[in-house]
């Protein structure tokens, strides 16, 4: 569990991080959310004891990860995949990481084999692509097997199959009971990974709740539905309050979710062939609400 | 569905391994890992010894070459000797080579931003400098004695052809050598001292390239307070205490004593560890 209190951290007169505070909890993937610049790096270092808070403060585990000696079996962390030293291969860099905390090398060699670098292990790392420097930065948050694990920006370079791996992974280490938490710019990888979501913008928070509430909270949001009813469809939906616009194949359904789509389909005895809440809800429901707080949003809107 | 704010969903209990206990050898374990898993590590190494050796047996031939026309006094005093085997343009390169080298194994881990992964790694920052410390130390100790010794032996080797080599054990001989094998591991400290502090790769190099090989040119000795500066300088102390004899001091001449010298040698990473040590604590990584 990561708790972060009245978290504020200042960079000279730049406030990085305002007042902050939320609770990530265990047995989640949970996303950090928020435009470039929002504090999302601030917040994951002083959670890791790397920038001192200028006020408030963040534990990990009902402690500040500062007070621990050493720190890989409290918190795996993958902040910068580009923060390696070129020269080293990557058996070298996790077996130097590994012994500063007592953990064998036999660990190496199975996080290797875990992130799928097991053929590259004696390359130097300055030849890894992105996509393999956040192979390396996972299995390197992997080896002291810990209960807390964040990653920041995780799925930058990976190709289609490591982002899909990377899913999996996060999904698998969440329902082993850890506490995963997963900073990204983008919403639509959140979408697919995270259950959960902290959203912040110019450091302050805006939304700390299930990623599917979150998600609902965008008035565009939009479920595609496809029936061989559509008129029966299109009335009960729009008897219960939503705005439908019937395209040749499809309705598009306004202010109702997927779950209250179907549960009236299923009450009027209506046949779906397709439900399918638009993908970028997320993407919008995070553009209305951060309106106003990003500070680098020029004209996307 | 509502998906929940509930606290975690029953999950398997794992087991987990007992947390190792943290020990500092470990850490020094760490960072020798880190420091001989970079090529350029042996190489390093390697070059400086031979270049210093080799700048030693060459200025032995030199004298060797020379001796024939030298006057018959200095032929019998030989003067010369220990100088040819502690040559300044080969310990000067040494303490460059050192101090770089030992602000790398800091300034590279900033400059990438695996500082951050070591951090977080090992929370215990100042335990990691003391680490790196220990490493460098250790490493550079063991390349000094080696450099000392290969100088001194490879230059009267060259000398004793005229009968002009000093015996190592000649006190101001093992003295010599053991000062000059301290040099490197002082310097190499410097380096590393320098480099928790300041932390830029660049800014790191040129203080220590001044402060090392500049600043001690701006000394005179017929001044009492300059040449009382000077005799701080890490590579003054070093050569006197490489000088076999020195006139005695007098109005306008104020050489530093050997016992000084050998308190600057050893006074230069203690005075940049400790601020370094309590820096590394306090400011953000």
């Amino acid at each position: 569990m990561i708790e972060v209190i009245g978290l504020t951290k200042r960079y000279g007169g730049k406030t990085a991080v305002d007042d902050l505070s939320f609770t990530v909890r265990p047995g989640h993937v949970t996303g950090f959310l928020g435009p470039n610049g929002a504090g999302k790096t601030t917040t994951l270092r002083v959670v890791l004891g790397l920038d001192a808070p200028t006020g408030g403060a963040a534990t990990v585990g009902g402690v500040p990860f500062r007070s621990h000696r050493r720190g890989l079996h409290h918190v795996g962390a993958l902040l910068d995949a580009q923060q390696v030293h070129g020269g080293r291969s990557a058996t070298a860099h996790l077996s130097a990481l590994a012994r500063s905390n007592g953990i064998g090398r036999r660990r190496v060699g199975e996080v290797l084999a875990e992130v799928g670098l097991t053929d590259a292990a004696h390359r130097r790392v300055g030849g890894f692509s992105l996509g393999m420097k956040q192979r390396l930065g996972i299995a390197a948050a992997l080896l002291g097997d810990p209960p807390v694990l964040m990653f920041d920006e995780p799925i930058n370079g990976m190709d289609p199959e490591g982002v899909r791996w990377v899913r999996h992974l996060f999904r698998r280490l969440a329902a082993e009971g850890r506490t995963v938490f997963l900073s990204s710019h983008l919403m639509t990888e959140m979408e697919h990974t995270a259950d959960q979501l902290v959203v912040i913008g110019q450091g302050r928070l805006i939304a700390a709740e299930p990623l599917r509430a979150f998600a609902d909270r965008g008035t565009r949001r939009r479920v595609t539905v496809r029936t061989p009813q559509p008129a029966v469809l299109a009335a009960a939906l729009t008897a219960a309050g939503a705005t439908v616009d019937a395209a040749p194949d499809h309705l598009a359904v306004r202010g109702l979710s997927a779950e209250r789509i179907g549960a009236l389909a299923f009450a009027n005895a209506v046949e779906l062939h397709e439900l399918t809440t638009r993908t970028t809800s997320l993407e919008e429901a995070f553009m209305e609400i951060t309106a106003g707080h990003a500070d680098h949003l020029a004209g996307s809107r | 569905m509502t998906t929940s704010l509930q606290p975690a969903p029953a999950v398997a209990a794992r087991t987990r391994a007992a947390v190792p206990p943290a020990r500092f050898a470990d850490l020094v374990a760490a960072e020798w890992i880190k420091l001989w898993s970079l090529r350029s590590t042996p190489w390093t190494l390697g070059l400086a010894t031979l270049f210093v050796v080799g700048a030693a047996a060459l200025a032995a031939k030199a004298d060797y070459d020379n001796f024939p026309f030298y006057e018959p006094e200095t032929q019998r005093e030989h003067m010369f000797s220990l100088g040819d085997a502690f040559p300044q343009e080969g310990y000067l390169t040494l303490m460059l080579v050192a101090a770089s080298l030992g602000a790398l194994t800091v300034v590279s881990e900033y400059g990438s931003g695996l500082i951050r992964a070591t951090t977080a790694a090992v929370p215990a920052r100042g335990a990691v400098v003391l680490a790196k410390a220990v490493v460098t130390a250790a490493v550079w100790a063991v390349t000094g004695i080696v450099i000392a010794c290969g100088s001194f032996a490879a230059s009267q080797a060259i000398l004793a052809g005229r009968d002009a080599a000093v015996s190592i054990s000649d006190p101001v001989a093992i003295r010599a050598v053991a000062a000059s094998a301290l040099l490197a591991p002082v310097c190499a400290l410097i380096g590393l001292g320098l480099g928790v502090l300041i932390r830029h790769t660049a800014t790191t190099m040129v203080t220590g390239v001044f402060l090392l090989i500049m600043l001690p040119t701006m000394f005179s000795s017929d001044k009492r307070w300059s040449a009382e500066l000077g005799h701080l300088m890490p590579g003054i102390a070093w050569n006197r205490l490489v000088t076999d004899w020195m006139p005695p001091p007098h109005p306008g001449y104020f050489p530093a004593t050997v016992t000084e010298s050998w308190l600057v040698l050893t006074l230069w990473p203690v005075a940049l560890l400790v601020p370094a040590l309590l820096s590394v604590r306090r400011r953000d990584v």
